[in-house]
């Protein structure tokens, strides 16, 4: 996992609720048995007609926000399937933070295994972003993971966000659960001897 | 203070904290299915390690798989190489694996239960968010994605912060036509498909405790739609009774001891929940769905809200659902014409589900106008309707009982709803193209797909039950 800091980037603007992981990746392009090239796929309904043309109202299709790192979207983002297909589409796009209002628990933690920010933000500082960035669509927000804070930049308007001391530390240095977990072995070992549920169903 | 049922059964399996951070908990089982698993499994090869416990992970092929013609290769080829890469990784790793062909097969949350993989007081994982079913058993059971599924095959361990607790209990008698799909979509459209983020939820009350195991799975399938990390009920002799038996449950003196431990497993009188409703099985309709989340659900009989009634901030996405689905704010459902309906997917495609369909079914012809998948959640679900001749009653009845898979639950596999169709559909998400590219679907009962599928049209399944005991 590449390690995370601080990004500054044009915000995307996607002032849409209860995004789920259907609209983010369908279904039928999660045939792929390895992680590469979900980002040409990421948003495909909204972003192609049924004629694979790009439809010229959806903000991805808009090259003034391409390299764009930052998306922003309406409450409860990432609901429904737990496919991770949804964060790997976002992170081969080129996406290094979602914000919302909201995030759904699977896809909250799918984007932290994958060195996707998932910031949680008050539905008002959500609200100014909008607001400014229909303003200025040059806007820049400023994420800085170590002192949890994002900044509307230029505007001075910034707020703080929540994660797990543990998630930060991985994402600051690029460490996965697994290395974690395969370190603590004989503490799983020593459960599995000792568990009292264990030893009755097994 | 006392404990919830969720703590009893999540403390039993905390192996170790991390201060600050999440807990590492043990997995009983894991549940492995072709979409959500090539990456782990290569996860896996890439650090060059094998599974850390075989013997608690099951495979099947569900998502991919044709429900036609099953014994030929599947004609799609990206399915088939996804399908043919499960089998190829069980063989390499030495995962059981329940492929085409097998008489287990089946959508992956139906054979965990009906094998006995499924027990209470367990903690069970699959990279599927649907797997909040198995918590039907009094199991914390829910979904992963697949970096957790490497997690899981990796160290039989997953680090999880503990969520929040949330009871629903539902007091009082179901009215006749009224389901437990029925008392889940209720449930959503009060709560909305957000208001369970973060908790897990026990459903509790007479209601719930006179429902039989798979109607009991039905509503904890459907916690995720509320954003819930899972559902749970507490496990009673209903539980212990589906459990016995079953291939992979404990038997005899094993079975008895497991069964006195199960029955500790309910929430303390004195213990807290973060949060909880109330609502009386009597308030309860039959349900449907006009929007593009689980959450936009009206009882059979009511209008679509109207914009006045809901908050601003809601207006855009309900806005845009109803365009998606061509329907005008206000409007009734009942009546509308629907020209596809399907039966099945992993919260309605039980034996049970098919026995009512078919009772409801019998003597009655399909409309013209409607094209009807039914589709069987496992091979032994089809055999166990073949044998008892529900096969024979559909077709009578003009219907077709398919192979087992998720078919038309996700636009994945060849079933799939054209541009444009509404589809009165059993599974559980009606979000924008879930069944196909353009396609409208509409949650409902069984009972309700089956009488929509007759009159061709949406139909009050109260009144069509009422019009066959006037007949009677």
């Amino acid at each position: 996992m590449e390690k995370f800091t601080t990004i500054v980037s044009k915000a995307v603007p996607l002032p849409i609720e209860e995004v789920d992981t259907d609209q983010i990746i369908p279904a039928r392009f999660l045939k792929a048995t390895t992680k590469d090239g979900f980002g040409n796929n990421l948003f495909r309904d909204w972003r192609y007609d049924d004629k694979d043309q790009p439809k010229a109202d959806f903000i991805l299709n808009d090259a003034h926000y391409k390299g764009s790192k930052i998306l922003v979207a309406g409450k409860n983002f990432g609901c429904g399937s737990s496919r991770e297909h949804a964060a790997w589409a976002l992170t081969d796009y080129g996406f290094k933070v979602v914000v919302s209002s909201f995030f759904a628990d699977i896809f909250r933690n799918n984007s932290l295994n994958n060195g996707l920010l998932p910031v949680q933000v008050s539905q008002e500082f959500l609200n100014a972003i909008f607001e400014k960035a229909k303003a200025d669509n040059n806007l820049e927000l400023k994420v800085d993971l170590v002192a949890q804070t994002i900044e509307i930049v230029g505007h001075n308007m910034s707020e703080g966000f929540e994660i797990n001391n543990y998630k930060k530390t991985c994402m600051i240095n690029g460490y996965d659960d697994i290395d974690y977990l395969l370190s603590i072995k004989d503490k799983i070992e020593h459960y599995e001897k000792t568990s009292k549920y264990l030893s009755i169903v097994s | 203070m006392g404990k919830t049922l969720f703590e009893k059964v999540w403390d039993a399996h905390v192996v170790t904290e991390i201060a600050g951070g999440p807990s590492v908990l043990y997995i009983d089982k894991h549940l492995v299915h072709e979409v959500t698993s090539p990456q782990a499994f290569g996860g896996l090869e890439k650090r060059g390690i094998g599974l850390f416990r075989l013997d608690r992970t099951v495979a099947t092929a569900d998502h991919n798989v044709p429900t036609k013609d099953q014994h030929l290769p599947i004609k799609e080829i990206l399915s088939r190489q996804q399908v043919d890469k499960l089998t190829e990784n069980c063989k390499k790793f030495g995962v059981t694996l329940y492929g085409l062909g097998h008489p287990y097969q089946g959508i992956v949350h139906v054979i965990g239960p009906e094998l006995g993989i499924t027990l209470p007081g367990m903690t069970i994982v699959c990279g599927d968010s649907h797997t909040s079913t198995h918590g039907a058993f009094g199991s914390i059971a829910f979904g992963i994605g697949t970096s957790e599924v490497e997690q899981v095959m990796a160290t039989q361990c997953l680090m999880q912060s503990k969520a929040k607790t949330m009871k629903i209990e539902i007091n009082g008698t179901l009215g006749k036509g009224v389901s437990s799909k029925d008392i889940i979509l209720f449930i959503i459209s009060k709560i909305s498909a957000a208001g369970g983020t973060g908790y897990f939820v026990e459903y509790a009350g007479s209601a719930i405790r006179a429902l039989s195991m798979e109607a009991r799975m039905t509503i904890c399938n459907m916690s995720i739609e509320m954003g819930a990390r899972g559902g749970i009920i507490a496990p009673d002799q209903t539980t212990f009774d589906y459990v016995k038996g079953k291939e992979f449950a404990p038997k005899g003196a094993k079975y008895d001891e497991a069964v006195a431990y199960w029955k500790t497993l309910q929430t303390d009188a004195d213990a807290k929940f973060d949060k909880e409703y109330n609502w009386t099985a009597e308030e309860i309709t039959p349900m449907i769905t006009y929007g593009t989340n689980p959450g936009m659900g009206i009882g059979i009989a009511e209008a679509i809200p109207t914009e006045a009634s809901m908050e601003e901030s809601n207006r855009p996405t309900f806005h845009k659902a109803l365009e998606y689905m061509d329907f005008k704010a206000g409007e009734k459902l009942i009546g509308k014409t629907v020209n596809y309906v399907f039966i099945g997917s992993c919260t309605n495609s039980r034996i049970e589900d098919l026995r009512e369909v078919a009772a409801f079914l019998k003597g009655k012809k399909k409309a013209d106008n409607v094209n009807a998948y039914i589709i069987p959640g496992s091979k032994q679900v089809e055999k166990q309707a073949q044998e008892e001749g529900i096969d024979k009653v559909l077709a009578a009845a003009g219907f077709e009982l398919r192979e087992p898979g998720c078919s038309a639950c996700l636009g994945m596999n060849e079933d799939k709803i054209p541009k444009g169709e509404y589809c009165v559909s059993t599974s559980n998400r009606n979000f924008e193209g879930r069944q196909g590219p353009g396609a409208r679907t509409l949650l409902a009962s069984p009972l309700t797909a089956a009488a929509t599928a007759v009159a061709g049209k949406i139909v009050d399944i109260r009144e069509a039950l009422k019009k066959e005991t006037a007949k009677v």
